[in-house]
């Protein structure tokens, strides 16, 4: 845009040369302005499209593209999660901005809300109880009955109202799990400096406490099977090892709903059991 | 009626035009006013000797957005629960209140609306029709407070010819909300969402700051370097979306030709300079005018005029006292 653009055409003299010169280098910017905006805002699909991991999303969330055109990054859910597990993207997640993920090793969801606060939060319907009907189920997404959440077995409704999982617990790596090692534990599950907490029934019903401050002692470390927040999600089983030793292997079970508590409890670094975000039961799935 | 088209095409980027016919109140107020030129210079003198420069409305201004937007952070913060959200989406004391052009962009691109988001955006949409639509701007939206310090420092720059001023077309804010629009639709993302500097502001207040302040930060040297309140001026869709909401808002700045001197103190202050088009001389059609939808109701001109002709009104108000 300099001296040597063409002149406008002569046939116009209603307007000086200086004056659509003006017009048209105003139109040119404001052509070149819309095209940057547009195409950086654009670029918020590159992390979505190259996921390397999907994000663990709260539960009731709906299928990972609806959850993100329906999430309105008000942050209401943070707002009401008793352990701050809820946290909300940045702008490496591109439009995963301001959307709320939860990153289970360092906080996992335990419901010690009791009703999956979360869900009622939210004011768009991203976090579901019900999913409307033009959404479709993935199959190994339901749930075979509503999960029942250990800490309120006693009570006269005992399950959480959660139609579909979230995730889905997997031993990762088998090999530096210790009741696979045939160990047991002892002390504080992720050390002093963790910041995660959890809802201990016995110490406390109604309020979570930091998990530093709950030390425990176990002949086979069994923590992801007791810590567990759901009823029939996990179990530990007896196995014989190559060795023709007697050991035993946490098995992740059909109620599973991917909370991430057996992730965040492992003792081991990294945990030897994770979970793996929006993904399906398999055995249903086929 | 042409008045309010015209408004609205002015809102919508077309440039203001000349009126085709003058009331004769006003050709009146026009012929007394200069008939006698050495009056008029000693009247307007006057006027500004005794114009005590405030900073009122501003002042008010600023209170109510800042605590506007401390009262979410404090909600969540101290856990006092009275406004919990986001500018985007919130409840204020449990009801739900739903940012409108947040709402349009999900209800386009989720295409599935529930109760709640309704009920949040009727809300919010009554609450603007009666406070002026574009007042969100001026008096809630972060990124607009930034904005204003910022230009401070633009005109500064300007001032001392270190950097120059570039005009965009006013109608490219247009362009973008159709183009937000349609983006939403056709991929079912709220793409504007994770741009929108008054979002991720809002967040970064409530939730801590994260990585996405250095978009908002990259908007203000480009507007302090580049384009005086360029984002708010030529992009951003929110300010349309309101603007459209507070079209038959009673709350306006209205303008009253009488007492103006036509000298344009205001047209140097205001964000969207068209909407003073009125203020020149010959371009008032009637005695009392408002300044239309796309007025972001901020009083920097209620404040500098030196003479009163600019001022807050309720429409009908006046008539019922």
């Amino acid at each position: 845009m300099s001296e040597n653009e063409p002149r406008p055409a002569a046939h116009k003299p209603a307007m000086s040369i200086e004056k659509a010169q003006k017009a048209r280098r105003k139109f040119l910017q404001s052509v070149g302005l819309t095209a940057g905006i547009v195409g950086i805002s654009l670029l918020g699909y590159i992390p979505v499209s190259s996921a390397r991991a999907p994000r663990l999303r709260p539960p009731g969330a709906l299928d990972e593209a609806d959850f993100l055109s329906s999430c309105i990054k008000c942050g209401q859910c943070v707002q009401v999660c008793p352990v701050a597990a809820i946290k909300l993207g940045d702008i490496d997640d591109g439009f995963g901005l301001g959307v709320p993920y939860i990153a289970a090793r360092d906080q996992a969801c335990d419901f010690s809300c009791d009703a999956v606060q979360c869900i009622l939060a939210c004011p768009t319907g991203s976090l579901t109880y019900e999913k409307p009907d033009f959404l479709k189920v993935r199959a190994g997404a339901p749930l075979a009955h509503a999960p029942i959440l250990k800490a309120k077995e006693k009570d006269a409704e005992p399950s959480l109202n959660l139609k579909e999982r979230f995730g889905v617990a997997r031993l990762a790596r088998p090999a530096s799990c210790l009741a696979v090692q045939g160990k047991g534990f002892k002390g504080l599950a992720r050390g002093a400096d963790f910041e995660g907490e959890m809802r201990y029934v016995d110490v406390d019903r109604w309020a979570p406490i930091p998990v530093r401050d709950h030390p425990y002692e176990r002949d086979i470390c069994d923590l992801c099977v007791t810590e567990c927040p759901i009823k029939d999600a996990i179990s530990l089983q007896p196995f014989v090892n190559e060795a023709g030793d007697q050991r035993f292997m946490p098995v992740v079970q059909e109620q599973c709903v991917g909370c991430g508590v057996c992730e965040m409890i492992c003792p081991v670094d990294p945990a030897a059991i994770v979970v793996d975000a929006q993904a399906v039961w398999k055995e249903a799935a086929r | 009626m042409s008045r309010y088209l015209d408004l609205l095409k002015g809102m919508l980027g077309a440039a203001p035009t000349k009126p085709e016919k003058v009331s004769e109140k006003v050709q009146k107020i026009m012929f007394l006013k200069y008939e006698d030129k050495d009056r008029y210079i000693k009247e307007k003198l006057h006027a500004r000797d005794h114009h005590i420069v405030s900073h009122k409305w501003r002042n008010r201004r600023w209170a109510v957005l800042i605590a506007t937007n401390l009262l979410f952070v404090f909600s969540f913060w101290l856990d006092i629960q009275i406004l919990e959200g986001a500018l985007t989406a919130s409840r204020f004391v449990g009801f739900h209140l739903i940012d409108l052009n947040s709402a349009l962009h999900v209800m386009l691109a989720h295409k599935h609306i529930i109760v709640n988001l309704f009920i949040g955006t009727f809300t919010v949409f009554l609450l603007w029709v009666l406070l002026g639509g574009r007042s969100f701007c001026s008096w809630v939206c972060p990124y607009h407070l930034l904005a204003e310090w910022t230009e401070k420092l633009h005109l500064w720059l300007v001032d001392r010819k270190i950097v120059t001023d570039h005009e965009f077309h006013r109608g490219t804010r247009t362009v973008f909300w159709l183009l937000f629009a349609l983006l939403s639709v056709v991929t079912g993302y709220t793409i504007f969402e994770t741009i929108s500097p008054t979002g991720i502001l809002s967040r970064a207040l409530i939730y801590g700051p994260g990585l996405a302040l250095g978009w908002v930060f990259l908007l203000l040297l480009f507007e302090v370097f580049w384009s005086r309140r360029a984002w708010c001026r030529y992009v951003c869709p929110i300010g349309l979306t309101y603007g459209a909401v507070g079209a038959l808002s009673p709350l306006q700045v209205s303008f009253h030709v009488e007492h103006c001197f036509h000298e344009g103190d205001c047209r140097k202050v205001c964000l969207v300079p068209h909407v003073l088009d009125v203020t020149i001389k010959g371009r008032a059609a009637e005695e009392t005018l408002g300044l239309g939808p796309d007025c972001t109701r901020c009083g920097l001109c209620v404040d500098i005029c030196p003479t009163g002709a600019l001022r807050f009104e309720v429409k009908g108000l006046a008539k019922l006292l």
